[in-house]
């Protein structure tokens, strides 16, 4: 089973190859070799950060006290204690780094997609492509359990897009995310699209190495989504509201989900669009242009 | 399901730590999953008993600490205690937090022979 998503081997498919390689290289390569001479009976806090999953190997060898974290359990001669303040998904999260700063040197927007399914995150996309294709390069990362009808879909507008199958996943992880930008042409000085699995509750929780968090919520969904599921909109950078066009028949309450939206995370961008309608996609496609302009920006 | 997913991390780096600090077996695996940390406990912990299986894991006893939820209101400016996300100030009733405490994700301790 591979750590870091939990799929079964060669259960995750890149574009209809089993995909039992390099998403397991994900070894991480620390192990920073400080040793700590101090009594081993207190209570041993190290200060440093330990996001990036540092344990403390020390020289391979520990004895009671001396050790990088030894701590004598008085009375258990045949037990010892190991602190490890390990971050469990530290190695998501440090491939996750390594990905974001491959794309940043490629100066790639990468935006992670995220929604229930059926919220049309994929049409928004093709839409957005045609919106914006003839001015950025566009490549996308199609994620679903199963069929890669999606990345046939974006591949027809024109650009290019990888289609990764989690299988059993429930989410995309930073290790299939390193593999698939090892697999497609980046588009370099423009937008990589990672469309994730429609899933409003895993997702969350994985770092990819993007730039941005975007969650969609359509309005044929209720308006306490964010409430229902808080950790995904406390961890975006902004929410687009999809399929405006259908207000007029519904009784749904667009500013009742921006309040709730907001009580979870009080400095969310709101992007209302209609992929159906005229210049419906305007003020997300001004967005996504306004970041590519503030990236160039700082990259200068 | 990404509960099962952090239980394969866990037993990952049970297993690492094993052949760098040469240890056989694991006894007490101590867990810190912050209240806010969006991770269910009791399906970390089927989770665990699942993925240690055949591992240097197998039989261990997992506890899990609980950090509380703790988040900083820009209103009231001092930090305060929330139980979920999108829960308001208990002071003012407003929702200008950052969350600043419980999402903590992280293997504390292995006490091991």
């Amino acid at each position: 089973m591979c750590t870091v998503c939990g799929c079964g081997d060669g259960e995750t498919r890149i574009e209809g190859a089993a995909h039992d390689h390099a998403h397991h290289a994900h070894e991480h390569g620390h192990s920073h070799g400080h040793s700590h001479a101090h009594d081993h009976d207190h209570g041993h806090s190290h200060d440093h950060d330990h996001h990036h999953g540092h344990s403390h190997g020390a020289d391979g060898s520990l004895d009671f006290g001396a050790g990088a974290a030894g701590v004598h359990v008085s009375g258990q001669s045949q037990t010892r204690l190991i602190e490890i303040e390990q971050n469990i998904l530290a190695k998501n999260d440090e491939i996750a780094a390594r990905n974001r700063a491959r794309l940043e040197a490629a100066g790639i927007i990468a935006i992670n997609l995220m929604s229930s399914p059926g919220s049309g995150k994929t049409t928004l996309l093709v839409e957005t492509i045609q919106a914006l294709k003839d001015r950025l390069p566009i490549a996308v990362i199609e994620g679903d359990q199963q069929t890669s009808s999606d990345a046939a879909r974006i591949r027809e507008t024109g650009v290019p897009a990888l289609q990764i199958n989690t299988g059993k996943g429930c989410h995309l992880d930073a290790g299939m995310v390193s593999v698939a930008l090892d697999h497609m042409p980046l588009p370099e000085g423009g937008i990589l699209f990672i469309e994730n699995v429609g899933n409003l509750v895993c997702p969350a929780g994985f770092d990819l190495g993007e730039a941005r968090r975007v969650v969609l919520a359509s309005v044929t969904e209720g308006e306490d989504k964010p409430l229902k599921y808080p950790e995904m909109f406390a961890t975006a950078d902004a929410m687009v509201i999809s399929k405006t066009d259908l207000l007029p028949h519904l009784t749904f309450d667009v500013e009742a989900l921006v309040a709730n939206a907001r009580k979870v995370r009080p400095r969310l961008d709101i992007l209302r669009t209609s992929s159906t309608s005229p210049d419906g996609l305007g003020t997300w496609v001004r967005w996504l242009e306004g970041l590519a302009g503030q990236l160039r920006h700082a990259a200068e | 399901m990404h509960e099962m997913s952090l239980a394969i991390g866990v037993v990952e780096v049970i297993e690492s730590e094993a052949r760098k600090q040469g240890f056989a077996r694991v006894e007490r695996i101590v867990l810190e999953v912050g209240a806010l940390a969006c991770v269910d406990a009791s399906a970390l912990e089927f989770g665990f008993e699942a993925a240690g299986k055949g591992t240097k894991a197998e039989g261990a006893v997992l506890e899990i600490l609980t950090p509380p939820g703790a988040a900083y209101c820009f209103a009231c400016q001092k930090s305060v205690p929330i139980s979920r996300k999108g829960d308001p100030c208990p002071d003012c009733g407003g929702y200008q937090l950052v969350v600043t405490g419980g999402e903590e994700l992280k293997i504390k301790s292995l006490e091991v022979c």
